[in-house]
C-alpha cells in the first residue's frame, strides 16, 4: 500500500494581500500553540502566560483608562535601535550587500556621540551649548562614524574583493572592544568611583523626553527623540528606495546585476553609497541609546541589536515601513518576556524559547505566501494491463 | 530490464489519451494525445506556451494530469496504464529527462555524474568499473565519452551527451529532449541529429521538443504538432512540407521570405578601427577588427558561437574596454568610455540573455520599460522619478509591441521567450527614436534577437529590425542562423577566432561559402 496522497507546493502566481498578511497571522498563531506546549511543560498555564507577556508588552486597557502608558513605550524604547539597524540592515541587503556590521557601525556612532557629548564642549567653548545645537552635531557626528565604518568594508569589496560578509563582521569585534577599552580606560568618568562608564553627558546633549515635549507628554516614560528619528529616518528611506532615480538603481542592482551594468548602473558608485547610508543608520542607532538613555557610554550597548537588526529586515521583506513595524512587534516579544520572570517567575530563557519558535514559524511560513499547498489523491497503480482505473 | 525490444516497427511504447492539466487561470493541455513508437524520434512541435513542457512534465511524472491516461509499454511489450507518482517513478518506468539546461556538476568528473542519483550506487563507489560501463554503454548507442573527463572541460555538445548517457545508465528506454538545440551549435545541432538516429536505430524511443520547423524536419521521423495546449495533428515529417507544419502550429499561414527595400545608405554611424580586446581569461577574443556600420543597413554578424561575437558585442556597447584601436559612435570617439556613454552616445543593444542581462525578472514591466530612459526626462526629473510618466511610456511600448500579457505591474519573468523579447525590443527602439536626431542614424546591435522564439515573434522581430533599417539606423545583428543572416543582411562580417575572416554579400555569396568563413578559411 503506498501512501495515497500527495503533497505538492504550487506556486501562486499573485500573492494577494490577504495572503501576504493571513499567513504571518496564522504562523504566529501557530508559534503560540506550540510555545504554549512548552510552556505547559515547564509548569506555566499558557493562555494566562500569554495574557502576562500582552500585558507586559503593551498594557491594559484600565492602565490606558488612567494614562499609564508605561507598557507601550517601554516597547518602543526597545523597538528604538532595532529600528534603525533594522532599516541598516535592509538598505545594504536590498543590492545583496551583506551588511553584518550593524553592531559595530551601531557602537561607532555611540562613540561618536559620546566624544561630542564629552569633549566638543571643552574643544569649542563659543558654540552655544543648547539642544538645538547639540543634538544635530551628535546625529551628523554618529552617523559619519556609522558610514565610516561601514565604508571601510565597501571599499575593500569593490576594490579588492574583499567579502564583505567577514569584512563587516570582523569589524564589529573592533568596534566592540574599542568601545569596551573607552569607558573602562581613558574616557572612564574620574568621579565615577572606579565603576566603568563615562562621565554623565550634559543635559544640553540628551535627547529630550516626550514627557519633555508637547501633546506627546501624555504617553509619558522614557521614550525620547530617537524614536521619533527612526520613523523619519523610515520615512526617508522609503522615499529613497521607491521615488528615486537612486532608489532604482539600487532596487535593479539587487535584482540583477548584469542588466544594472547593462543599463550604465555604477554598481561601485551604488555600493558606497548604501553603505554609507547604511552605515550611517546604524550609527544613529548607537547615538540614540546613549544620548536617549543613559547618557553616558557604559556596558550594555553590544548587546545584539545590530544582529536582531538583520532578522527584522529580513522579516520585513526589506521594506522600510514594514522595517518599523515588525521592531516593534519584535520589541514586544522581548519587553513581554522580560515580564514573564518579573510577574510570574517563569525562566528568563522561557521568553527566548517563544521568541525563536515565533520567529522559526514566520520565517518558514513565508513558504506558504509564496506557494500554496496542493493535496493530490494519486489512484492506485492499475494492475491489469489495457484496463481503464 | 529488458533493453532492446525487436518488436514490430509500429509498436507503441507510450500512449498519452486526452491528457488534460489545468494550472490556476490556464489549461496548459486539453485532452491531449500522444503515441510514440518502439524506436522513432517523434518530435513535439508547437510554439512557446503549446503545452509541449507541461505535457513532458507529465510524462516524467512531475505532473499529475486532471483528466486522460498514460500507458507505458517500455519494460513490457503491451501497453498498460501506468500512474506515474514521482520523476523517480518515471525513471524506473523507463522515462529519461534531458533537460536543456544541464544537470551537471562541472567539477565531478563524467563517472561521478552518471553516477549521481542513480539507483543501485553503493555506499562505497567503484569509479573504475562505473567508468567501463558507461564507456561499453556509450559505445553501444554511439555516444563515446572519456568517464574520467571533467565536466567542465567538456563543449556544450558534449555535456549534453553525458545528460543523454545519465538516462541511459539508468536505463531509459524512452528518451525526452528538451529543446536540445538550443544550446547547440549547428553543427554540434547535427552531430545530435546523427546520435538521435544511432539511438533510435537500438531501439531507444526518443521524443524531442522543438520550436524550430527546420531541425524536426531534418532529425524526425514523425511528429505531434500542438496549439493552444490541443493537439493540432500528427503526421509523418515526410509527408508534410515547412509550410504545412508552420501553418499547423500557428493556425495561419507564414511567411518565410522577406521582403526588403535596397539599403538607403547614409552616415557612418558605427566605426570600429583596429579595434583588439581580452576576453574574460585575458585572452585575446577580439583581435584587431576594423568595421564600419552606416546608417540604414543591417551588419550581419557570422560565426561559431565563441568566436569573439560576445566580447565584440560588448565593445560595440561599451561594457567591454578594449585594448587597442578606437570605436567611434556617431561622430564621437568612444573609445575607453563606459556603458553610459555609449547608451547616451546613441547605441541601443538587444542583448543575448534575455532574462540574464536584458531584463530584471523579478521587477515589473515597467522598471524594466525604463532600463535606459530612467535618467531622462519625463521619465524622472531632478533625482526624482516620474510615476505617471513611467506608466504611460509603459503602456504605449506594451500596446505598440503587444506583449502579452501586458500588465506593467506584473513582474518580466512571468512573460514567455517571446514577450520577453518584445519587450527589450520595444524599450531599445524607443531608445533609437529618441536618439535619431536629424541625419544622425542610432545604432542598434541585436545580439541573437529570434534565438528560442516562436514563428509568430520571430515574424515580429525580423520586421522591427528591418523597420528599423528603414527608418535609417544603423544595425549589427549578431545571429548564429545563417538563413536569417542571408535574408536580413545587406552585409555579413564573418569571425572566427576574434577576427573578421571577410565582409560579404549575402546576395552573392552561397552558404558553403559562409561556412568556410566560420571554420576560419579565408576566401581566394
Amino acid at each position: 500500500m503506498t501512501f495515497p496522497w500527495k503533497f505538492e507546493l504550487e506556486r501562486r502566481l499573485e500573492v494577494s494581500r490577504w495572503v501576504s498578511w493571513g499567513v504571518p497571522t496564522v504562523s504566529v498563531l501557530v508559534a503560540f500553540f506550540f510555545g504554549g506546549i512548552i510552556l505547559s511543560l515547564a509548569g506555566a498555564p499558557p493562555i494566562e502566560t500569554y495574557r502576562a507577556m500582552a500585558a507586559g508588552a503593551f498594557g491594559s486597557i484600565s492602565e490606558w483608562v488612567d494614562g499609564n502608558f508605561f507598557a507601550v513605550t517601554e516597547t518602543l524604547v526597545r523597538a528604538t535601535p532595532l529600528i534603525f539597524t533594522g532599516l541598516a540592515v535592509a538598505m545594504a541587503f536590498r543590492m545583496l550587500f551583506w551588511n553584518i556590521g550593524t553592531e559595530g557601525q551601531l557602537v561607532m556612532g555611540a562613540i561618536a556621540g559620546t566624544w561630542v557629548a564629552i569633549y566638543l564642549p571643552d574643544l569649542l567653548p563659543w558654540l552655544p551649548q543648547t539642544r538645538w545645537v547639540y543634538i544635530p552635531i551628535g546625529i551628523i557626528a554618529a552617523t559619519i562614524a556609522g558610514a565610516t565604518w561601514a565604508f571601510i568594508p565597501a571599499i575593500m569589496k569593490v576594490k579588492l574583493g574583499v567579502d564583505e560578509i567577514i569584512s563587516t563582521l570582523m569589524f564589529n569585534y573592533i568596534a566592540i572592544l574599542l568601545y569596551q577599552q573607552l569607558y573602562t580606560g581613558p574616557w572612564k568618568d574620574p568621579e565615577g568611583f572606579g565603576f566603568p562608564g563615562s562621565a554623565l553627558f550634559p543635559e544640553f546633549t540628551w535627547f529630550p523626553k516626550f514627557s519633555e515635549m508637547p501633546v506627546l507628554n501624555v504617553l509619558g516614560g522614557r521614550i525620547h527623540l530617537g524614536f521619533v528619528l527612526a520613523v523619519l529616518v523610515a520615512g526617508v528611506l522609503w522615499v529613497i528606495m521607491d521615488k528615486t532615480r537612486r532608489g532604482y538603481e539600487v532596487r535593479l542592482l539587487g535584482e540583477n546585476t548584469n542588466a544594472a551594468k547593462y543599463a550604465g548602473i555604477s554598481v561601485v558608485r551604488n555600493v558606497l553609497f548604501v553603505m554609507i547610508l547604511s552605515g550611517g543608520v546604524a550609527g544613529m542607532a548607537g547615538l540614540s541609546e546613549v544620548a536617549g538613555l543613559g547618557h553616558r557610554l557604559q556596558a550594555g550597548l553590544d548587546v545584539g541589536n545590530g544582529f536582531t537588526g538583520i532578522i527584522v529586515a529580513w522579516l520585513a521583506k526589506l521594506r522600510p515601513w514594514s522595517v518599523v513595524i515588525v521592531a516593534i512587534l519584535m520589541a514586544a516579544l522581548f519587553v513581554g518576556g522580560d515580564q514573564l520572570q518579573i510577574s510570574l517567575g517563569l525562566p528568563a530563557s522561557i521568553s527566548g524559547v517563544l521568541q525563536g519558535a515565533i520567529l522559526i514559524s514566520v520565517l518558514s511560513g513565508d513558504v506558504f505566501t509564496r506557494y500554496r499547498l496542493k493535496v493530490t489523491r494519486i489512484g492506485v497503480v492499475a494492475p491489469a494491463v489495457g484496463e481503464e482505473a | 530490464m529488458t533493453t532492446t525490444q525487436p518488436g514490430t516497427q509500429h509498436q507503441l511504447v507510450v500512449e498519452m489519451r486526452d491528457i488534460t492539466k489545468k494550472f490556476p487561470g490556464v489549461i496548459a493541455n486539453e485532452d491531449v494525445t500522444l503515441e510514440v513508437r518502439r524506436g522513432e524520434i517523434h518530435a513535439l512541435l508547437g510554439e512557446n506556451g503549446a503545452g509541449k513542457s507541461t505535457l513532458m512534465s507529465v510524462l516524467c511524472g512531475l505532473y499529475q494530469p486532471d483528466g486522460g491516461s498514460l500507458h507505458l509499454a517500455l519494460h513490457q511489450d503491451e501497453l498498460h496504464q501506468i500512474v506515474l507518482r514521482s520523476p523517480r517513478h518515471a525513471i524506473h518506468a523507463g522515462i529519461g529527462m534531458v533537460y536543456q539546461h544541464f544537470k551537471l556538476i562541472p567539477t565531478f568528473s563524467v563517472a561521478e555524474n552518471v553516477l549521481l542519483g542513480a539507483e543501485d550506487t553503493p555506499t562505497v563507489l567503484d569509479l573504475k568499473q562505473a567508468g567501463a560501463r558507461i564507456k561499453e554503454i556509450g559505445e553501444r548507442f554511439g555516444l563515446p565519452v572519456n568517464p574520467e573527463a571533467k565536466v567542465w572541460q567538456l563543449s556544450v555538445g558534449e555535456q549534453q551527451r553525458v545528460e543523454i548517457l545519465k538516462q541511459l545508465y539508468r536505463g531509459a528506454s524512452l528518451l525526452i529532449l528538451d529543446e536540445p538545440t538550443a544550446v547547440l551549435t549547428p553543427q554540434e545541432s547535427d552531430a545530435l541529429g546523427e546520435t538521435m538516429h544511432s539511438l533510435a536505430a537500438s531501439g531507444v524511443s526518443i521524443v524531442f521538443i522543438s520550436h524550430k520547423l527546420d531541425e524536426v524536419i531534418a532529425y524526425a521521423d514523425r511528429v505531434t504538432v500542438l496549439r493552444d495546449g490541443k493537439t493540432a495533428a500528427t503526421v509523418d515529417v515526410v509527408d508534410v512540407t515547412k509550410a504545412d507544419l508552420a501553418r499547423l502550429m500557428v493556425g495561419r499561414d507564414v511567411l518565410f521570405s522577406v521582403e526588403k527595400a535596397d539599403a538607403d545608405l547614409g552616415a557612418d554611424a558605427l566605426v570600429l578601427d583596429h579595434v583588439t580586446a581580452l576576453g574574460d581569461r585575458s585572452v585575446t577574443a577580439v583581435n584587431d577588427i576594423s568595421l564600419t556600420v552606416r546608417g540604414g543597413e543591417i551588419l550581419g554578424i557570422a560565426g561559431v558561437a565563441g568566436n569573439g561575437q560576445k566580447e565584440l558585442v560588448e565593445v560595440m556597447t561599451g561594457l567591454r574596454t578594449p585594448t587597442a584601436g578606437s570605436i567611434t559612435v556617431r561622430g564621437n570617439d568612444l573609445t575607453g568610455k563606459s556603458a553610459i556613454d555609449f547608451i547616451r552616445g546613441g547605441v541601443a543593444h538587444v542583448p543575448a540573455d534575455r532574462l540574464g542581462q536584458g531584463l530584471a525578472g523579478n521587477l515589473p514591466l515597467t522598471d524594466n520599460v525604463i532600463l535606459k530612459s530612467f535618467r531622462s526626462e519625463p521619465i524622472s526629473r531632478r533625482s526624482f522619478l516620474n510615476k505617471k510618466a513611467i506608466h504611460e511610456l509603459s503602456t504605449r511600448l506594451i500596446a505598440a509591441f503587444n506583449v502579452l500579457p501586458g500588465n506593467p505591474d506584473a513582474p518580466a519573468s512571468g512573460l514567455s521567450g517571446g514577450n520577453q523579447q518584445k519587450l527589450i525590443l520595444a524599450r531599445e527602439i524607443d531608445a533609437t527614436d529618441r536618439l535619431a536626431v536629424g541625419d544622425e542614424p542610432a545604432v542598434l546591435v541585436a545580439v541573437y534577437p529570434t534565438r528560442g522564439l516562436d514563428v509568430g515573434a520571430i515574424e515580429i522581430v525580423r520586421d522591427a529590425l528591418l523597420n528599423q533599417r528603414a527608418i535609417g539606423a544603423a544595425v549589427v545583428m549578431v545571429s548564429e542562423d545563417l538563413d536569417e543572416l542571408r535574408t536580413l543582411s545587406d552585409r555579413i562580417a564573418v569571425l572566427h577566432g576574434g577576427e573578421v575572416m571577410g565582409i560579404v554579400d549575402p546576395k552573392t555569396t552561397s552558404k558553403d561559402d559562409l561556412g568556410l568563413l566560420m571554420a576560419g578559411e579565408r576566401l581566394s
